[in-house]
């Protein structure tokens, strides 16, 4: 029989107030064994989530059926490990990805998938995102460039990408960073009028898509808000984001 | 001006003074990505038996960056005290490690040294150290500070109860730091990093922890991480603020990447010290520093992550802060790569920080996409108590679902109590048994469900 303490602490009831890892309870002064295995449990699935691969096959055969072509790229990190140590690489395109960009003509919008830090977010929940947002641009009218899948990348090849295919934004979907409670966050990152060297102030970001984060459709209504934002007053970044927060604070 | 070392028959040269001092730096990855790192494990030994060899006088003569354009230079050569200095004028930095761990050196004498020592100096020094070095010599080193507590005693060790949510929440924050007291955290300070930086949201946590301390009568201070110029906003409007923070660097570059200077920073000291909050005393200004962020911002001229971050103590040390914490592992492992490299960088942060004066804090921390876990935080955390840290970080459950990250948790601090027998700061602890929450012996006493912190903030 389970004799020993393994029950949280009296004011357990406080958990309703917060996701925070509160009340769990000790044996001497250490987690009982519960807690313990639950915190490890969380930990090995944000662990596995960085390590994780994109399912590419399966993801460009599904997106070919709501876009047509998708160019498959990869960065000039080799592998997770390099990919790790040196991002600089990982905003790079290789030479052979460079090569396959040399697509004619002019667009509205260039959506970008890669999978970050975390490919297991890209293989769950790129596709409806993808989906429901390229219903809703058509229905705007905007050109859209191929849909490109960058493996080994960070959010900045977004620019180089876009700049090369000649669109006038850029949406990045994008594996984030795994919490310990989420390893499959869904990031994405705007930038109007991307060009390489840009940095993180000419963007604008929306994170934690997933259901139980910021669920697909809110999520495809705030890039779609973003985006006409972006094309009316033709800027992005920290400047379109005051703003934003101020209308937020606002209403 | 060029240093050289011949190791057999192979002759290394190293172009100038931060050179020298970044090839002679551990391996780390940030050193790697910046392109400063040594070439070789032989280069990196060659480079540590020249820098042995450098009198320390040399730090006095060749600057890192140059006095001309980076303020954090003009900071560190205009305030040396050559009186302080006079004692170990004659040294290299060899004879500086000899120094330093020779039994003769004890808390006072280094107290003495303080302002006679460069971080250059102290990072040069370092990096010939192996991390029992590291532990032996900060272990020495007493620096004690005061606002409405008495913190950095030996035999002491206090915590930042870290009681963050991801949408401020009033209750969710509350909720937190109710764990944490009735865990014995929060007497380094109860800090909040909030979700937003607008005045309005700081403005209101503040209030609602000062509530909590007063109802309580807890000895400790509270304080929001916000950005300086919202923190002065803040006192501007009538906030109850108890301490102003502030991330740092140790270039004036990546200084103005984080949107401050030595004015601005000076100007955060004097709204702090105008409310005349503290009880026991007057060190008003909690800042945070780690490796790397200089490079993060492209930032670092050339000079290695580990120096850079001894630097920003210089700026710390000027406005005689409370609390200084460096978030060691939180920046990712294109900077500290595994939990050996986080390992080292900890003990190397605390120890050249206590040896310039500063109230050393570690945020024994990690993030997801690092090689460590866990159990390389306990090997941490053990040896930080060993060496005498001054507080960790309480966050429950270890896991703060805000910046999502890991560091250590209440049971973390319980942890390293009980084993390094050390005990909360004095006022606390007498709160601490007042409230029955622990009893004379330091060990925690079961809580009733009527105990009277649940009443608080309406939960």
């Amino acid at each position: 029989m389970n004799s020993l303490p393994d029950q949280p602490d009296p004011w357990a009831f406080l958990q309703s107030h917060t996701s925070a890892r509160i009340a769990r309870g000790r044996t001497g002064h250490s987690l009982p064994t519960r807690a313990l295995l639950d915190f490890q449990l969380d930990h090995a699935r944000a662990r596995d989530a960085v390590y994780s691969e994109l399912e590419r096959d399966q993801l460009v055969r599904q997106l070919k059926t709501v876009q047509e072509p998708v160019l498959q790229l990869h960065s000039r990190a080799a592998d997770r490990q390099q990919y790790l140590q040196r991002p600089d690489l990982g905003r790079k395109l290789d030479e052979q990805s460079r090569v396959k960009l040399s697509v004619s003509g002019r667009f509205d919008l260039c959506l970008v998938l890669s999978d970050g830090l975390s490919a297991t977010a890209i293989n769950r929940h790129a596709l409806p995102v993808v989906t429901r947002l390229v219903e809703e641009v058509r229905k705007q009218g905007w050109s859209l460039a191929p849909l490109c899948v960058v493996e080994q990348g960070r959010v900045a090849v977004g620019d180089e990408i876009a700049y090369a295919l000649k669109a006038e934004t850029v949406v990045v979907l994008i594996g984030e960073r795994p919490g310990l409670t989420s390893p499959d966050s869904l990031g994405a990152y705007l930038t109007f009028r991307p060009e390489p060297g840009l940095t993180d102030e000419s963007r604008n970001c929306i994170s934690n898509i997933r259901p139980e984060g910021l669920p697909y459709e809110a999520a495809v209504q705030k890039l779609l808000y973003l985006l006409t934002e972006m094309k009316t007053r033709k800027l992005s970044g920290v400047q379109l984001k005051d703003e934003f927060d101020d209308n937020l604070l606002t209403h | 001006m060029a240093y050289r070392c011949a190791v057999r028959n192979v002759t290394y040269r190293f172009d100038d003074l931060k050179t020298l001092l970044a090839k002679a730096t551990p391996l780390r990855s940030g050193d790697q990505l910046a392109g400063v790192a040594a070439r070789t494990a032989e280069e990196r030994v060659a480079a540590q038996m020249a820098l042995a060899d450098l009198p320390l006088t040399t730090f006095l003569t060749e600057a890192v960056i140059p006095y001309e354009i980076d303020e954090i230079t003009r900071l560190i050569l205009d305030t040396h005290d050559a009186d302080a200095f006079a004692s170990i004028r004659h040294l290299t930095v060899g004879d500086l490690r000899n120094y330093l761990l020779s039994d003769e050196v004890d808390a006072r004498m280094l107290t003495n040294l303080q302002a006679g020592l460069t971080p250059e100096m102290v990072a040069a020094v370092s990096k010939l150290m192996r991390n029992q070095d590291l532990i032996t010599v900060a272990a020495k080193c007493e620096v004690v500070t005061r606002f409405r507590n008495t913190i950095g005693l030996k035999g002491r060790f206090s915590t930042r109860l870290q009681p963050n949510h991801p949408t401020d929440d009033f209750r969710g924050v509350a909720a937190s730091i109710v764990d944490g007291l009735f865990y014995g955290s929060g007497d380094a300070v109860i800090g909040i990093n909030p979700a937003t930086d607008h005045v309005r949201t700081v403005m209101r946590l503040v209030d609602m922890m000062d509530q909590i301390r007063q109802r309580f009568d807890i000895p400790t201070q509270t304080c929001v991480l916000s950005h300086i110029t919202t923190t002065l906003q803040a006192i501007e409007q009538g906030a109850p603020v108890d301490l102003v923070f502030q991330s740092i660097g140790g270039t004036e570059a990546v200084n103005t990447s984080f949107g401050v200077n030595l004015a601005l920073l000076r100007e955060g000291l004097e709204a702090g010290r105008s409310l005349n909050r503290g009880t026991v005393g007057q060190n008003v200004m909690y800042f945070e520093t780690g490796q790397g962020s200089a490079l993060s911002a492209n930032a670092h001229h050339g000079v290695d992550q580990q120096t850079c971050e001894v630097r920003a103590y210089a700026v710390a040390r000027l406005f005689e802060p409370l609390l200084v914490n460096t978030v060691v592992g939180f920046i990712g492992p294109e900077y500290l790569y595994n939990g050996k490299q986080i390992i080292r960088a900890g003990l190397e942060d605390h120890c050249c920080g206590k040896l310039l004066g500063l109230p050393m804090g570690v945020d024994i921390c990690y993030t997801n996409h690092a090689e460590a876990d866990q159990d390389d935080m306990d090997t941490l955390l053990t040896l930080l108590g060993t060496a005498g840290v001054n507080f960790i970080m309480g966050i429950p459950g270890a896991d703060d679902v805000m910046l999502h990250y890991q560091s250590t948790s209440f049971h973390d601090a319980l942890y390293v109590r009980n084993l390094c027998r050390l005990r909360p700061a004095p006022e606390f602890e007498d709160w601490l048994l007042r409230m029955d929450l622990i009893n004379t012996e330091g060990r925690l006493l079961p809580v009733k469900n009527t105990h009277r912190l649940l009443q608080a903030a309406g939960l």
